[in-house]
């Protein structure tokens, strides 16, 4: 590949072959990880009997588009458009729990004293490596003893703890604030309370923006918790009502030819949809997260 | 599952763990506050951190070890599951998972890391770098339906290469021997980019006068990658593979979709956790569940003691 520079690396893989070999991998992978999205994208356009005759790159049209459209969105009566509100309820309602609770805990880790707080600095690292899924049928075995399962609160709550961002903010309050500010506020007659929301908090907006991208992303493609926690369908967030989707697509199971059938583009267009918030919100932020990186990279 | 999905989630942390030396002793400074302030800005995290992380695995231990009316039943949870003519075949086929995922997610992340990186156009590299992040946009259940679309031979976008492989049909893709194969692809396809971003950022923190220096004594870039790059992404490297490791134990969303998906070619309990979900759900055995549950945790939680530990991640410097 031409972009090898080769002037400036002198690289052995220098010759005509070495950097072909070399494209042909970052080809390779560009397609591997491009292709299935690509598809999908033009699958939606299609109809049923298109998806699998017409060339898989190929565009459909608009008019199957938009009867694909309406057979996701009348889906057992609107099935869909309540499991993406379920699913912002979820997402969000957990994001702003997560935010109210973790600036602070970071903030006051990084920056005060206080009795337990080696212990629950270690207790954060710890919870933090352990996967999400370790621990959801504890959860729900606890929650079942105090009678929330089913409750919006019983999704809610367990993602609102998020170890990770409490450690983000963390690392950024012990390593980017510099005390001398903060002392003197302090000497300016700030108690210890305006301290963080007048100087500490409005310094640290970026991290506050970054613990929020990662929450919502975590809490909006959450599987197994709301699989767990939420028997009914009308409870459930858009990824777990992809499962209903799922059970009603002849193609891959047979025995769910009825009225309510979903076709394979329909199915298609419901994975979209389902991903589309967070499609957006990486979007945005992919710069800003790779800049945020490399940034840090250079520093020291 | 990759839940956690490592697609963005350490990303930042790759500017902030290599400071994390500096802040987790205990802070020294003037301003040091010792306030009635810090109590209540942790207290809401900590009983969070106390009902969705203590209280828990603490009632998954007391479940695990009582039987159904409450009595002590010492290990006869764990007999019977580990007894379960269900339990080895699952443990085989998650640990076969693994270890075609962790194989493929080093030699990949690492390979494509290291050429994107010596990449010297900047869109291109920055273009790579996208397309290999995107996938990570779509996790969990949505992810498999995007799989199951393209194991399909009749929709698949590549069904040229499944039927040029031999296969007409889904069925015939989704045989039992396939599916750790096929796991660990989705997982790949999903994680990789996230990790691939990782191994990026820490490759620029290898600071230029090093390199330059190599470069000056007549290393050329398959030298330095091999024998600088690649030695200082070592600690990168152990950490993807443990956090890796430690998710992939968890798995279920794949293959309880594909069972689905399948008309059950696909067993329901062809994972621990299904097992442990088959347990609390069909048969309302919450005992035997947690059982499994506490195996796995353990599992989870040895895993982030010996990288904690031996890692040396949060050491101080």
């Amino acid at each position: 590949m031409a972009a090898l520079s080769a002037e400036r690396r002198r690289p052995s893989l220098s010759g005509w072959s070495g950097r072909s070999i070399i494209g042909v991998l970052l080809v390779v992978f560009v397609l591997f990880f491009a292709v299935p999205i690509v598809w999908l994208l033009l699958a939606v356009t299609k109809s049923s009997k298109t998806l699998v005759v017409a060339d898989p790159f190929s565009l459909g049209s608009w008019s199957d588009f938009v009867a694909n459209w309406h057979q996701l969105f009348d889906f057992q009566d609107g099935a869909v458009t309540t499991w993406i509100g379920n699913s912002a309820l979820y997402a969000i309602g957990a994001l702003v729990i997560t935010l109210l609770v973790s600036i602070p805990a970071g903030y006051a880790l990084a920056l005060t004293e206080f009795r337990l707080r080696q212990a629950l600095l270690v207790l954060t690292l710890v919870v933090m490596l352990i996967p999400n899924t370790a621990l959801v049928l504890p959860i729900f075995l606890e929650l079942n003893g105090v009678g929330l399962i089913g409750s919006p609160l019983s999704v809610i709550l367990p993602m609102s703890f998020f170890p990770f961002g409490v450690y983000l903010t963390y690392i950024y309050f012990s390593t980017s604030i510099p005390r001398d500010i903060l002392a003197a506020a302090r000497i300016d007659g700030c108690n210890g309370f305006q301290v963080f929301t007048r100087v500490a908090l409005p310094l640290a907006a970026p991290i506050v923006a970054l613990v929020a991208f990662f929450s919502f992303v975590q809490n909006w493609n959450n599987f197994f918790l709301p699989f767990v926690m939420l028997p009914s369908s009308d409870g459930y967030p858009i990824q777990v009502g992809l499962t209903s989707l799922l059970a009603s697509t002849p193609a891959f199971n047979p025995s769910s030819a009825g009225s309510d059938s979903v076709q394979l583009p329909t199915l298609a267009l419901g994975t979209i949809v389902s991903i589309l918030p967070v499609l957006v919100v990486f979007l945005f932020s992919q710069r800003f997260l790779v800049a945020g990186m490399t940034a840090g990279g250079t520093k020291e | 599952m990759t839940l956690a999905p490592p697609s963005g989630r350490p990303a930042v942390d790759a500017s902030g763990r290599r400071r994390s030396g500096r802040g987790s002793g205990r802070p020294a400074g003037r301003a040091f506050a010792r306030s009635p302030i810090g109590y209540l800005f942790v207290s809401p995290y900590a009983l969070l951190a106390v009902v969705f992380g203590i209280v828990p695995s603490l009632y998954a231990v007391v479940l695990a070890f009582t039987n159904a009316d409450g009595g002590f039943a010492g290990f006869d949870n764990f007999t019977k599951v580990v007894g379960d003519f269900r339990f080895w075949p699952a443990v085989f086929h998650v640990t076969t998972y693994l270890l075609i995922w962790l194989l493929g997610l080093v030699l990949f992340v690492v390979g494509l890391a290291l050429v994107v990186h010596a990449v010297g156009v900047r869109w291109v590299s920055t273009t790579l770098r996208f397309v290999y992040y995107l996938p990570g946009a779509l996790a969990g259940a949505s992810s498999v339906l995007l799989w199951l679309f393209v194991l399909d031979p009749t929709a698949s976008p590549v069904s040229g290469l499944l039927t040029a492989m031999g296969f007409e049909s889904f069925v015939q893709v989704i045989q039992p021997g396939h599916l750790p194969a096929i796991f660990a692809i989705i997982a790949f396809w999903t994680g990789a980019g996230g990790w691939i971003l990782i191994m990026y950022g820490a490759l620029n923190n290898i600071s230029t006068e090093v390199i330059e220096a190599a470069r000056i004594d007549g290393a050329n870039a398959v030298q330095i990658a091999l024998r600088i790059q690649l030695p200082m992404l070592r600690k990168w490297v152990a950490y993807m593979g443990v956090m890796s490791l430690a998710a992939g134990t968890q798995l279920f969303v794949e293959p309880q979709l594909l069972s689905q998906a399948s008309n059950a070619v696909v067993p329901n309990d062809y994972s621990l956790n299904q097992l442990a979900y088959q347990y609390a759900f069909q048969q309302n055995d919450f005992n035997g569940a947690a059982a499994i549950s506490l195996i796995l945790l353990v599992v989870a939680l040895l895993l982030s003691w010996v990288f904690v530990t031996r890692g040396g991640l949060f050491e101080k410097e």
